[in-house]
């Protein structure tokens, strides 16, 4: 299959993701500007961590006027699996292909640790490999990633099961103490209401390799894998193609 | 012409920036100071127009882009 890694001017996961995708899970990639209009024929999308045009006004407000977010809101809107890691989290939720918003992590500082989180949901792209409520040894590294959402948006996310990542202690118990920016609920990641939108803040990219200090990371770029092959086998014989159409 | 746009965070959303300031006010004596709410100011230069139609249009940006209505809420001004 083939990721596509947009790059924003000043993303800074972009390489990350990109050697992720292809050397550790051993899958095509393609870095794509965010000034292109087209995926390249990607299976799957990753929006990047970093500080893309800056964070000027807000963390993603910018990025998300950027010409390559037609294509990805079009490949969203067929069903096509898209990623967003911290920042490109932060692009989504601007974007509203994710419900919420970010504000300042509650303790102001800018916090940059290896965290456990726990997957709350499997049925998703970027989880679809990962045992549930497995807990992740990941990095985090951000100022704003406390999440908001009003109190009926929160409700419904709950209901609908569309948190797919908590911070908790290494145990899997989710609890304040654990809890590093102030988010509701303990969320470090959510996705849409159709599933194949999810946005998470801790970077699962940057822990695929044990001296990295965790290899955890890598079961949710192999989930992308797992769920284009289930896709792929569960499709007619003599449908080959890989375009996102046929993904919706 | 010109417009004036005041955003600030809903009074429901915590602002962790605001505290820390407020805090601040009181470390230097200003103990009457109970809160303090942060926010972003923008001015906005536009060529002529009626100001019925500026504040139309000004708003109008501040919905789009100017303020995340999620968590901000915005006040226009329009200036003579």
């Amino acid at each position: 299959m083939k990721f596509a890694v947009v790059v924003f001017p000043g993303s800074n996961s972009d390489r990350d993701a990109f050697y992720a995708a292809s050397r550790v899970i051993g899958e095509q990639a393609e870095l794509i500007w965010h000034k292109d209009n087209d995926l390249k024929g990607a299976d799957a999308v990753i929006l990047p961590g970093g500080f893309a045009h800056g964070d000027y006004l807000r963390t993603g407000a910018i990025a998300r006027f950027s010409p390559i977010m037609s294509a990805v809101t079009a490949f969203a809107d067929r069903g096509g699996p898209v990623l967003g890691i911290c920042n490109g989290f932060q692009v989504l939720l601007e974007a509203g292909l994710l419900p919420g918003a970010m504000v300042r992590n509650d303790r102001i500082k800018f916090v940059s640790q290896i965290v456990p989180v726990r997957v709350e949901q499997t049925d998703t792209p970027f989880t679809a490999a990962c045992a549930p409520k497995q807990v992740l040894h990941l990095p985090i590294a951000h100022g704003e990633g406390n999440y908001f959402a009003a109190p009926d948006e929160l409700k419904a996310l709950e209901a609908n099961r569309q948190v797919i990542f908590r911070y908790s202690s290494p145990a899997g118990d989710v609890a304040a103490e654990w809890n590093p920016n102030g988010s509701l609920n303990g969320i470090a990641g959510i996705c849409n209401r159709q599933r194949n939108v999810v946005g998470l803040m801790p970077h699962p990219e940057r822990a695929s390799e044990l001296p990295l200090g965790s290899a955890d990371g890598r079961v949710v770029l192999a989930s992308a894998v797992k769920f284009f092959q289930d896709l792929k086998a569960s499709r007619p014989q003599g449908r080959t193609t890989s375009s996102p159409q046929a993904l919706a | 012409m010109r417009a004036r746009v005041y955003v600030t965070l809903k009074p429901s959303v915590f602002d962790p920036q605001g505290r820390v300031v407020a805090d601040a006010l009181v470390t230097l004596g200003y103990d009457d100071v109970k809160d303090v709410r942060q926010g972003k100011f923008f001015e906005v230069e536009l060529s002529d127009a009626d100001p019925a139609t500026a504040k139309a249009r000004v708003t109008e940006m501040a919905d789009k882009l100017l303020a995340n209505p999620v968590i901000e809420s915005y006040r226009v001004e329009v200036l003579q």
